[in-house]
């Protein structure tokens, strides 16, 4: 099972499922990340404490623990 | 005559302006009447609803310009602000602002909006982004296809804004048409079936039965309040368990809200498919990945970010320094000019060495000021905020902050107020009232002035740029492990989750960067000559009062006895001295210089630290009336920069500049504080929480200076 969080830079990814809970799942999927979505990964901080990822047009920061919640599959 | 068929009021229409952070709500505004509501590039600008007001045609329009919403969800306040409004609150119509160059994401919220039953008017906004992207939309269509006007606008070159509009118009004029909102086959089966039912049943509704059916199945909190305690509820019920299995199962997914939010991206995915045309071939790297590659860099973004932040300070002090000279030449001159012409000795006093030099000591500081504003308005439209915050988050968090943080943090450089209020955009309360508790650490713009004052007293021009920069960041460092501290106390709880949009970068608009400028240095220049004013002539009065007859009389016997002008001189300025001491102000500042002596304070500037409580810019006045009188009769430099070099010692001015970056903000930000915070006994938990501190760190550095000096 391949989470967003081990994901490398430039890798592209589609999302399987959504562990977060509630309202954080809820923002995800208002922010476009919900199954079925292509996700890039475009930028690390150091150690990947943070992500910037792009879904559709939009691109996002994540911190680690919430990209851990979201498996993927690679495309 | 015919009967009128209107009533006045059917002249007034309101507007609720909703629409995701960043697309431009406020800006939208902004173009259509003359309001000049804060516009900046990242989400979280706008964290409370405005009203604007113009006329058109006629009409009195009310436009309320309503924080950025990603979906229906409470996330944080500013959101529930929206959400609030929009369920509770009369309106006529929604203008749903869009952002036509990321049309799939937008579309989702509104989705949610057309299940409302209200009249709605889509605005596809930037626009002529949109065109130099290569993207092309067709918006009869899409009108069509929703079933709800939508109109093509650019708030930057007012495109479209008057078709805008005048859709409004007609719309507000219209009956309500239903949008033509569809979902997949199963989930239409299950609406069909609740609609049948709530008709059979006669169920009284001002929604129409599709939409309240909708909205049980999303398992709408309002919509099942409404429900519960009517007698349909008891059969209802097992028809919407019934309809969830079902739904849920055809999704794949334990949770209806996100089978709903699929269903939603897939219609969306299909009006988008049919309207949105791009006709150029996007390359493979957009302009913004490719900046964002350098600047939030793993090894070299927060280096990068530093530099800026130096150069910020450089800036501010060597530029800022180039006006100061003849401000303070012309304030010099205003006293001279305008003292020669009062004869009476006490007003000429109170003008020249109250109001001129007080107020003066706070207008040398403009340009500083200026440039300060100028940074802070560049983080703020270029996209740049969220880079930074995005770098930091990192480090933040393990100081028990969240990477947002990072936008009241640095709004509270430019002013507390501002910043208190935008520390809305955190979700947590914990979190917030952490980000709120720290906020008073980044020195805010009226403190720049005290440092600006001490830098150069103490320090040579080449280093004085420097030393603001170690200011301003042990300032920021300080706040940051106080936040460890009340994280690992009073605040202790689990972390909020990091997600957050990064915006495009913009090419900052001059126009805007201007007024914004403008407009803070005005307030400053506004505050300057009156409530600056007002405290300095408090202060001169403070000071001069009472007339001491009998020291005065004393003293006159004394300098008629010498008879050689340096005697008399040195006798003069004993005698103001004496006399400043002896007044209200003096007995104030004796009264609590011994709370103060341990950190090498004298009675002069315990007293201004004190004023400091009503606005930070009232120190410097303060210490420009106090120095003011005391040097009326010393010759040569007799500015407030070399008063204070000769007065005040080296280990003292270290020490003052701590409690200046460490006690209360000013009345104004903790009457601001403590309604963000949400109760009186926070500004108390401040206050202690703050002095303790202060003084702690006052002391140790008066000490440990005094060891090197
Ligand atoms: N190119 C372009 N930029 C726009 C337009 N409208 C807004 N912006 C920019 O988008 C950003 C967000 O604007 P703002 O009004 O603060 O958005 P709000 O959060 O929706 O209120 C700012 O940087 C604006 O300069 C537009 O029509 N065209
Ligand atoms: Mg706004």
């Amino acid at each position: 099972m391949k989470k967003l969080i081990e994901c490398d830079r430039g890798e592209q990814v589609r999302v399987l499922k959504l562990y977060a809970k509630d309202e954080l799942k809820q923002r995800l999927i208002s922010f476009g990340l919900m199954k079925e979505a292509i996700v890039e990964v475009l930028e690390q901080a150091p150690a990947k404490q943070t992500i910037e990822v792009k879904v559709g047009k939009m691109r996002l920061a994540l911190r680690a623990q919430e990209a851990a919640l979201i498996e993927v599959e690679a495309i | 005559m015919e009967e009128k068929s209107c009533p006045a009021i059917s002249n007034h229409i309101k507007v609720a302006l909703v629409g995701q952070p960043n697309v431009g709500k406020s800006m939208l505004i902004n173009s259509v009447s003359n309001a000049h509501l804060h516009v900046g590039n990242f989400s979280g600008v706008t964290v409370d609803k405005t009203e604007v007001l113009f006329d058109y045609k006629g009409y009195n329009f009310t436009v309320v310009d309503l924080p950025g919403t990603y979906a229906f969800t409470d996330y944080t306040i500013e959101e529930r602000v929206t959400h609030d409004y929009l369920c509770a609150e009369e309106y006529d119509v929604i203008i749903n602002v869009v952002d036509s160059t990321n049309l799939t994401k937008n579309l989702q919220l509104t989705a949610e909006l057309l299940t409302m039953s209200k009249k709605v008017i889509i605005a596809l906004n930037m626009s002529d982004e949109a065109q130099k992207e290569g993207i092309e939309i067709n918006a009869e269509y899409m009108s069509e296809l929703i079933g709800v006007p939508c109109v093509k606008v650019s708030a930057v070159t007012k495109e479209g804004i008057e078709t805008l509009i005048d859709r409004v118009l007609k719309k507000h004029q219209e009956e309500k048409v239903k949008p033509k909102l569809v979902f997949s086959e199963p989930v239409e089966e299950e609406i069909a079936q609740i609609i049948w039912y709530l008709d059979k049943h006669r169920f009284q509704s001002e929604n129409s039965y599709r939409n309240v059916a909708i909205n049980l199945l999303k398992n709408n909190k309002k919509t099942y309040e409404k429900l519960h305690d009517n007698p349909i509820w008891i059969e209802l019920q097992p028809i919407l368990i019934e309809a969830a299995k079902h739904i849920e199962l055809h999704h794949d997914s334990d949770d209806v809200k996100e089978a709903f939010a699929e269903e939603y991206a897939s219609f969306n995915r299909g009006i988008v498919a049919e309207v949105l045309k791009q006709k150029t071939k996007q390359e493979k790297k957009t302009v913004t990945e490719k900046i964002d590659s350098i600047l939030i860099h793993p090894i070299f973004g927060i280096p990068i970010f530093l530099f800026f932040m130096w150069s910020l300070f450089q800036l501010t002090f060597e530029v800022g320094a180039i006006p100061m000279e003849y401000i303070d030449a012309f304030f010099g001159w205003l006293g001279n000019t305008v003292g020669a012409t009062i004869g009476n000795d006490d007003i000429r006093s109170l003008v020249v060495d109250g109001v001129i030099s007080g107020v003066g000591a706070v207008v040398l500081f403009v340009p500083n000021i200026i440039i300060l504003f100028i940074g802070i308005a560049l983080l703020e439209s270029t996209g740049y905020m969220s880079r930074v915050a995005f770098l930091l988050d990192g480090f933040f968090h393990k100081f028990g902050l969240h990477g947002q943080s990072f936008i009241p943090l640095v709004t509270g450089f430019g002013c507390s107020i501002p910043a208190y209020m935008s520390a809305r955009i955190l979700k947590n309360d914990r979190d917030r009232l952490l980000t709120l508790f720290i906020i008073g650490f980044m020195s805010c713009g009226a403190r720049l002035p005290v440092y600006v004052l001490f830098a150069g007293a103490f320090f040579s021009p080449e280093m004085a740029g420097n030393i603001l920069f170690v200011i301003y960041i042990s300032g920021a460092m300080l706040g940051i492990i106080a936040a460890k501290v009340l994280k690992m106390t009073a605040f202790k709880g689990v972390d909020e989750p990091f997600v957050m949009e990064m915006p495009k970068y913009r090419l900052p608009s001059l126009k805007l960067i201007w007024h914004t400028v403008l407009t803070k240095t005005m307030m400053y220049l506004q505050k300057a000559g009156t409530f600056i004013a007002g405290a300095s002539m408090l202060i001169w009065f403070l000071s001069n009062y009472p007339h001491n007859l009998t020291l005065e009389t004393e003293y006159a016997q004394k300098i008629a006895a010498v008879s050689s002008v340096q005697e008399k001189q040195i006798l003069k300025n004993q005698l103001a001295s004496d006399m400043l001491e002896q007044s209200y102000l003096g007995t104030i500042g004796k009264f609590s210089e011994p709370l103060f002596t341990p950190l090498g304070f004298d009675w002069k500037m315990s007293v201004a630290l004190q004023a400091g409580l009503a606005a930070k810019e009232v120190v410097v006045s303060t210490l420009g009336v106090l120095y003011a009188l005391g040097s009326d009769v010393t010759e040569g430099d007799n500015s407030l920069v070399g008063a204070i070099s000769k007065n005040i010692s080296f280990p003292s001015a270290v020490a003052f500049i701590v409690v200046i970056m460490i006690y209360l903000p000013c009345l104004a930000a903790s009457v601001v504080f403590t309604r963000e915070a949400g109760g009186i006994h926070y500004f108390f938990y401040l206050l202690a929480f703050t002095s303790v501190i202060a003084y702690s760190l006052a002391f140790i550095a008066y000490n440990v200076t005094k060891i090197f000096v």
